[in-house]
């Protein structure tokens, strides 16, 4: 037995559906046809491999890898947890790559407007592969909430964007971790397109007080999980093993 | 009560954003000095094999209006149907050629371009081939979670007419938004792919 099989389907209403009115611009960007469902192929159960000898060594160090003068000003954060796939089995190899706005809620990007300035030492930016049980970890400062333009006063959350790479391309993911106890998560148009609350808890990391770093960081813990493979000795093909 | 089936749920999908580039990106939106090179700009080898082409296009909305916040990634076979992947059991792929391209969409004409290669036969599930094709992803802004589509090639037209992915789609009118249009620039093909979010001629996108 082994998970060469083809992988579950998409559980399409956990996740956020595509027209999602409260959140404007999803409004003309969103298809109106229904997806056409399809078997995984080889194409899409194939996927591009990352290792770690393309990394560097301050990738997974946002406070060390954009630094110019000096550390960036905010709160020192620790953002460590696993990559599982929905069989509750680790995912190793897992490329994640991770970006953010800086303590003020500010983005490093010439179409960025807020007023909050920019930290001349911190880019915002940065990335790690899970290891053999799955696990990463990476070091930043906490961002900030910042306002955007939706309603006339609606605000992010504190979030962190992940881009996740599973061994297939179907597993292809990007998605946002929030922060325990922020009220404003529970008041954000892009938060609430995903329907389920218990769904919106998956992406809250929770504070980590047994990995806080003493007298430097604060540690959050945030697993993601991709989706999983049927197991190929229930499936008819005899392709793998 | 019954037992408990252990399953976990998939990680909910949030919108890319309109920042998605300082994460993807980075050199692209003059974030310099993090990363030596932004990941999947260079898909091609000099050793590579097969026929060089360019793929390029726009990701249009519900207005006709083009992205210029989108992000792509493509995803396809070598010339000779094999991907660059650990997953492949097939055969030994060209190492020469990745099979994965990441570009964003001009920020002033929403355009993008991949430098890739014609992509070989690939099998479906029943072992039937299917017509070369490139594997699209497309995220931004607006878009709660990524969409899945596929390229063809309009100068594959037999292959293309017995694809049984391409005979899955019931309204036979929709099949040529799949569909690039080839041209030639300099001795070297160039394939127009249109994205059309929303609308008329929406493209298909799947779930997979
Ligand atoms: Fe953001």
């Amino acid at each position: 037995m082994s998970d060469q099989g083809s992988f579950f389907q998409r559980d399409r209403s956990w996740h956020p559906p595509a027209f999602t009115p409260q959140y404007k611009t999803s409004v003309l960007r969103s298809p109106q046809f229904a997806l056409l469902s399809l078997e995984n192929t080889v194409s899409e159960m194939t996927g591009p491999h990352f290792g770690h000898s393309q990394l560097g060594p301050l990738d997974n160090d946002l406070i060390r890898n954009y630094m110019q003068t000096g550390e960036p000003i905010g709160q020192r954060i620790v953002v460590h947890g696993r990559v599982l796939d929905e069989n509750a089995k680790p995912v190793p190899g897992v490329l994640l790559e991770f970006w953010q706005a800086n303590a003020g809620g500010r983005y490093r990007h010439k179409k960025e407007a807020y007023l909050a300035p920019l930290d001349p030492n911190f880019g915002g930016c940065g990335r790690t592969i899970t290891d053999e049980e799955g696990r990463y970890r990476f070091r930043t400062v906490k961002p900030g909430a910042y306002p955007w333009p939706n309603g006339v006063n609606d605000w992010r959350p504190a979030h962190i964007h992940f881009s996740i790479f599973g061994h297939a391309f179907t597993q292809r993911l990007i998605t946002q971790m929030y922060f325990e106890g922020d009220p404003m998560i529970w008041q954000c148009p892009i938060v609430s397109t995903i329907p389920d609350r218990n769904a919106v808890e998956r992406l809250v990391a929770a504070l980590d007080r047994n990995n806080t770093l003493p007298m430097d960081a604060l540690a959050y813990k945030f697993d993601i999980v991709l989706r999983g493979r049927r197991s190929t000795f229930f499936e008819n093909r005899m392709e793998g093993n | 009560m019954v037992q408990k089936l252990d399953m976990l749920k998939e990680s909910p999908s949030q919108t890319a954003g309109p920042y998605v580039h300082i994460g993807l990106t980075p050199n692209w939106c003059d974030i310099t000095g993090v990363y030596p090179e932004d990941l999947g700009r260079t898909m091609v080898g000099l050793q590579a094999k097969g026929e060089r082409i360019v793929v390029t296009g726009r990701v249009l909305d519900g207005s006709g209006t083009p992205l210029e916040d989108a992000l792509i990634e493509i995803w396809q076979a070598d010339a000779a149907g094999l991907h660059n992947s650990p997953i492949e059991k097939r055969g030994k792929a060209d190492p020469h050629f990745t099979g994965w391209g990441r570009q964003p969409t001009d920020g002033a004409t929403g355009e993008y371009r991949f430098e890739t290669i014609k992509p070989g036969r690939v099998p479906y599930v029943d072992g039937r081939p299917m017509a070369p094709h490139i594997i699209f992803w497309i995220v931004a802004r607006g878009i709660n979670i990524g969409l899945h589509t596929r390229m063809y090639f309009a100068d594959e037209e037999t292959a293309n007419a017995e694809c049984p992915v391409l005979a899955r789609i019931e309204h036979r009118s929709r099949v040529p938004t799949l569909i690039a249009r080839r041209m030639e620039e300099d001795g070297r093909a160039v394939y127009t792919f249109d994205i059309r979010l929303q609308g008329e001629n929406e493209t298909v996108f799947f779930d997979v």
